[in-house]
């Protein structure tokens, strides 16, 4: 077991008071993440203290210790599971080699590129979340929302340590840029598409912290099975965090849907209780299904194939699979054929970030099942749905193709004539915004969503997670 | 990628050079006032052979048939453009550069045609400023790799959006094996004079660079931030327009199609004719010389338009060149024939550079004689002029037994044949050196090029001969079997040695951009293309966008 080093002024598992130059970088780099927390950071809460749970070591036990705090003093560190001795290359040409402890020259500027891009996201979600705090439907969610946004700090500061321990300057420099894209600006957007919508009320931070989170925890997963050791032991650390992330999403989606068969029981017309109906929810997930799955990029890809032959990035899970080489074999990827979807084979590697994707969609669909259980327990006769991943696409073989929900490929003047069947019209986000006001009195909360089952860390739901500074 | 099987198995069609606006697909021409917009947008289901799907802008030689259209066009067609902007339809890419699975999957012999044709087309681009007096600005509106970002460098400017994502970068090198050999490494440092070791850094770095780096490097001219794109853009375009020192006299003129007889082994043009021997692997090239009617003053030149005999000739010169190249890969030499009055070439040539001197119709027509006669110096099969009674290789056309390797001159008393200069053959024609090919001809003897343009009148093959004009001039006696025996000598000898050879021979003089660009550039590119490190079953063009990773052999060459 490592232990922490509390007197340092960045916490860590990684010995970094021995490190000099890599602290000195560091310590140059916290003012200006400070700045940017405090300038794109959640708005009008920094003051206040926040029950959050915040890692002090890298053990079960340790990395959950819960306590009030403020957002700005939150201790941001440095935390990689213990190395595994002995670890050996899981997959690709050097399968069975012994892993890298640094970075070999030939795949510096690819492991750069693949870090940079999974750190951009993580400012990046608490830029689109700044301003849910205003709208929280209770202060149990309040406290969840900062929770998810401190802990994304968090894996900024994972990814950074990367790029300035072993990217040299064009790794700080990278660090740099990291705090200096701003979401949604169209002069220095954020890398992923995704990542440059905000998020505007609280049913897309459900959906997003569910199926866009869980992008990210399949990236880990594939990115914790890195022959580069550091990567692969932050990224293993980061996944216990992304968890709770997940958590917060599926149980919202779930109280949302309580509600509404709540209110089904009281009438009718669910939007009239003021209530989400389920349709509205279905067009909802239709949509941030859908963008994640672009997450995962196109389903042919040399660049998979690439990171996956050099060892860089393998499969989530990698130990499940018996051919760790994957030179033979084809995978199956949808493609659009005469008037739906078709499978097209193409060689493993080349597939991988489909192998990846389908691994994701399969994790989705649990939820989704979970929520179907909870619907049909409440004696409705409704079911949500998975769309196609054909439908409603901006990357990969079936980008911007008219095709609906169920994979069928409609003609283009139909599927413009049909969209808000499938997705969320501007009437749909009015009334959703209609319903999105701040709730911050303990033990209440708004009329569209039920209150947790229970609460954080044994406390419950009433409790006071969130202390406001007098206003 | 989708297959990698060959797509030159079968016999295919036969690739034609024609095109018009109407039937672009990759390309979108615009027009806004003096701007003229060419804005790249492949159609990714639309490669010119099947095999492979042009996604990210990638280009293929359709792409690029249709760009040296536009930059054709917007000489003659477009006399109100004063500025042309090379940007991308695509949001956020602005090309991704040749496309690799069709170089992995052609001939070395298409490769390499391939190559030069896209190198020319470059050239072009750059030509425009430089003869028709209209600046290009390239706009790069996204990830500009490879040939996207040589395609940038042909263009006298280049902006680049600040998005934090838009990077340029030649990533052949480090990716690919191979070299970025559309004038990349010649341009970074010849053209834009960015310092050797940073084109060094920047030539092994896949991902390029972006941004104020960029333009701190002098990779770009300007960044701008994707919020002031629009206007700047607009601006820069507005401004470089303001400058232009285009002269429009004479223009539009619309450049109807050739619509000659075309079959794979003859194409019959009105003034050029091509001839295919398969079995000899030799091919002629006919060239009728004006009619004694051909108009010489500027206004009747004018009246006569795309039928003038300069324009149309060299256009359809330009098409039986092409044609050769890229569809008959095993002929070894060609034959250059002239037919005509040798009186009426002097005389059009005269009348060309006179109305040229004006700028406008009759400069662009010398302008495209000049570059049709630059294809004609680069195409690589042993070129032998046959000059003959009744031939008329004088001033212009003379200038196809300058560019030919050797040439044969019949001398027959009964039969007397003339050769003639005219002021075009005093630098209106320079060669890629800069050099007229009379003065390269003579690079060692310039005396002799000053008394041959100092010569009044013309010269029969014997005096033609003895002032160094023609190779040899073998009497009627000797002739048939002289010809016909350096022909079957010639073809009998290594293709690739002799390709090598004559390459070498052909420019005389100063080096160049554009000599530098064809000699060193892509000698070294087609090389590369011929090792196992880049096109073997291992190399990295090979396995590039496949599953296995490249191997290489370690040994330096
Ligand atoms: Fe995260
Ligand atoms: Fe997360």
């Amino acid at each position: 077991m490592s232990s922490i080093n509390q007197y340092e002024s960045i916490p860590n598992n990684v010995d970094l008071s021995t490190d000099k130059r890599l602290q000195r970088a560091l310590e140059k780099w916290q003012p200006n993440f400070l700045s940017w927390w405090n300038d794109m950071g959640p708005e009008g809460f920094q003051k206040d203290q926040i029950y959050l749970r915040t890692a002090i070591s890298a053990d079960t036990e340790g990395w959950a210790h819960f306590d009030y705090v403020k957002m700005p003093d939150y201790r941001w560190g440095i935390f990689l599971t213990d190395p595994e001795p002995d670890r050996r290359i899981g997959f690709g040409d050097s399968y069975g080699q012994p892993v890298w402890q640094q970075v070999p020259g030939e795949l510096r500027s690819q492991l750069k590129r693949l870090i940079v891009t999974q750190g951009d996201t993580e400012p990046a979600s608490v830029e689109q979340q700044r301003l849910l705090g205003n709208i929280c439907p209770s202060l149990y969610d309040l406290r969840n929302l900062f929770q998810v946004n401190v802990e994304e700090g968090r894996h900024l500061w994972a990814m950074v340590y990367l790029l300035h321990s072993y990217f040299g300057s064009d790794g700080r420099e990278e660090a740099e840029g990291l705090l200096e894209r701003r979401s949604g600006n169209p002069d220095k957007p954020r890398i992923l598409g995704a990542f440059n919508e905000p998020i505007s009320d609280w049913l897309s931070f459900y959906m997003f912290t569910y199926f866009t989170d869980r992008d990210g925890k399949y990236q880990l997963l594939s990115l914790a099975e890195s022959s580069f050791d550091p990567l692969s032991r932050t990224c293993k650390f980061m996944l216990t965090e992304e968890a709770h992330h997940m958590f917060v999403g599926e149980t919202g989606v779930m109280r949302v849907i309580q509600r509404a068969c709540d209110l089904m029981k009281q009438g009718d017309d669910v939007r009239k209780l003021g209530g989400i109906d389920l349709p509205l929810l279905q067009r909802y997930l239709n949509r941030w299904y859908t963008v994640s799955l672009d997450l995962f990029g196109g389903e042919e890809s040399s660049n998979a194939a690439l990171y996956f032959g050099s060892g860089m990035k393998g499969r989530a899970y990698e130990k499940q699979y018996e051919d760790h080489v994957a030179l033979d074999g084809t995978y199956a990827i949808p493609a659009p054929g005469a008037d739906g979807v078709t499978t097209r084979d193409v060689p493993m590697r080349n597939a991988m970030n489909v192998v990846l994707r389908d691994a994701y969609s399969e994790d989705s669909q649990r939820g989704v099942d979970r929520w179907n259980k909870c619907i049909r327990e409440n004696g409705i006769d409704f079911e949500l749905k998975l769309p196609s991943p054909a439908f409603h696409r901006a990357i990969g073989l079936c980008a911007h193709m008219p095709f609906d929900p169920s994979g069928r490929l409609l003609n283009q003047a139909e599927f413009d004539r049909r969209k808000y069947e499938f997705l969320p019209s501007p009437e749909d986000e009015a009334y959703v915004a209609s319903l999105m006001h701040g709730v911050y009195e303990p033990g209440k909360i708004a009329n569209w969503i039920a209150p947790p089952t229970k609460g954080i860390k044994d406390k419950p739901f009433e409790f006071e997670y969130v202390r406001r500074e007098a206003h | 990628m989708e297959t990698n099987q060959s797509h030159h198995v079968a016999a295919p069609e036969p690739i034609r050079f024609e095109t018009d606006p109407s039937r672009y697909r990759h390309w979108k021409l615009s027009f806004d006032g003096p701007i003229a917009t060419l804005a790249m947008d492949t159609q990714d289901d639309a490669p010119l052979r099947p095999g492979y799907i042009l996604k990210l802008n990638s280009y293929d030689l359709g792409v690029d048939i249709e760009l040296a259209d536009a930059i054709q066009r917007l000489r003659f067609e477009h006399p109100e453009v004063r500025c042309l902007v090379v940007t991308s339809g695509k949001d956020r890419i602005f090309c991704a550069g040749a496309n690799i699975p069709m170089l992995g999957s052609s001939s070395h012999a298409f490769k390499v045609n391939f190559c030069k044709y896209t190198n020319e087309t470059r050239l072009y681009l750059e030509d425009l400023v430089a003869s028709s007096g209209i600046p290009t600005l390239c706009a790069v509106n996204g990830i500009c790799a490879g040939g996207g970002y040589e395609l940038a460098l042909a263009c006298e400017r280049i902006l680049l959006v600040d998005d934090g994502n838009a990077a340029v970068s030649l990533p052949e090198t480090p990716l690919l094996g191979v070299l970025p050999g559309t004038g990349g490494l010649t341009r970074v440092i010849d053209k834009r004079k960015i310092r050797r070791d940073r084109a060094d850094v920047f030539s092994t770095l896949a991902e390029g660079i972006r941004g104020r780096r960029a333009e701190e490097w002098g990779l770009v001219d300007r960044v701008i931030p994707r919020s002031g794109w629009a206007e700047a853009l607009a601006a820069e375009a507005a401004r470089m327009a303001a400058t232009a020192t285009r002269r429009a006299e004479g223009l539009p003129l619309l450049l109807p199609p050739l619509g000659g007889s075309v079959e794979s082994e003859r194409i019959a043009h009105r003034h050029v004719t091509l001839e295919i021997d398969a079995a000899r692997r030799v091919a002629t090239i006919g060239m009728q010389g004006p009619s004694a009617e051909e108009p010489t003053d500027a206004a009747a030149m004018r009246e006569r338009g795309a039928d003038l005999w300069a324009l149309r000739a060299f256009r359809e010169l330009d098409d039986v060149l092409l044609h050769l190249r890229f569809n008959h890969e095993t002929i070894g030499v060609l034959l250059l024939e002239t037919a005509g009055e040798v009186e009426a070439v002097l005389r059009a040539d005269r009348a060309l550079l006179a109305a040229a001197a004006h700028g406008g119709f009759a400069a662009e027509v010398l302008g495209l004689m000049r570059r049709v006669l630059k294809r004609l110096d680069q195409t690589a099969r042993s070129c032998f002029a046959i000059v003959k009674p009744g031939s008329c290789f004088a001033g212009s056309l003379f200038e196809l037994a300058l560019a030919a390797d050797r040439s044969y001159a019949l001398a027959d008393p009964d039969q007397p044949l003339a050769i003639a200069l005219s002021p075009l053959n005093d630098g209106a024609l320079p060669m890629a050196t800069g050099l007229s090919r009379l003065d390269a001809r003579f690079y060692g003897e310039p005396s002799r090029a000053a008394s041959a343009r100092a010569h009044r009148g013309t010269w029969d093959a014997e005096q033609a001969y003895q002032a160094g004009l023609v190779t040899f001039a073998p009497d009627d006696i000797d002739w048939d079997d002289e010809v016909r025996i350096a022909i079957e000598e010639r073809v009998s000898i290594s293709p690739d040695a002799l390709t090598g050879m004559e390459a070498n021979l052909r420019w005389p003089g100063p080096e160049t951009m554009e000599t530098r660009i064809f000699g060193r550039l892509s000698a070294w590119q087609n090389w590369i293309f011929t090792r196992p490190n880049s096109t073997g079953e291992r190399g990295a063009l090979t396995l590039y966008g496949r599953p296995e990773r490249p191997e290489f052999d370690w040994r330096r060459t």
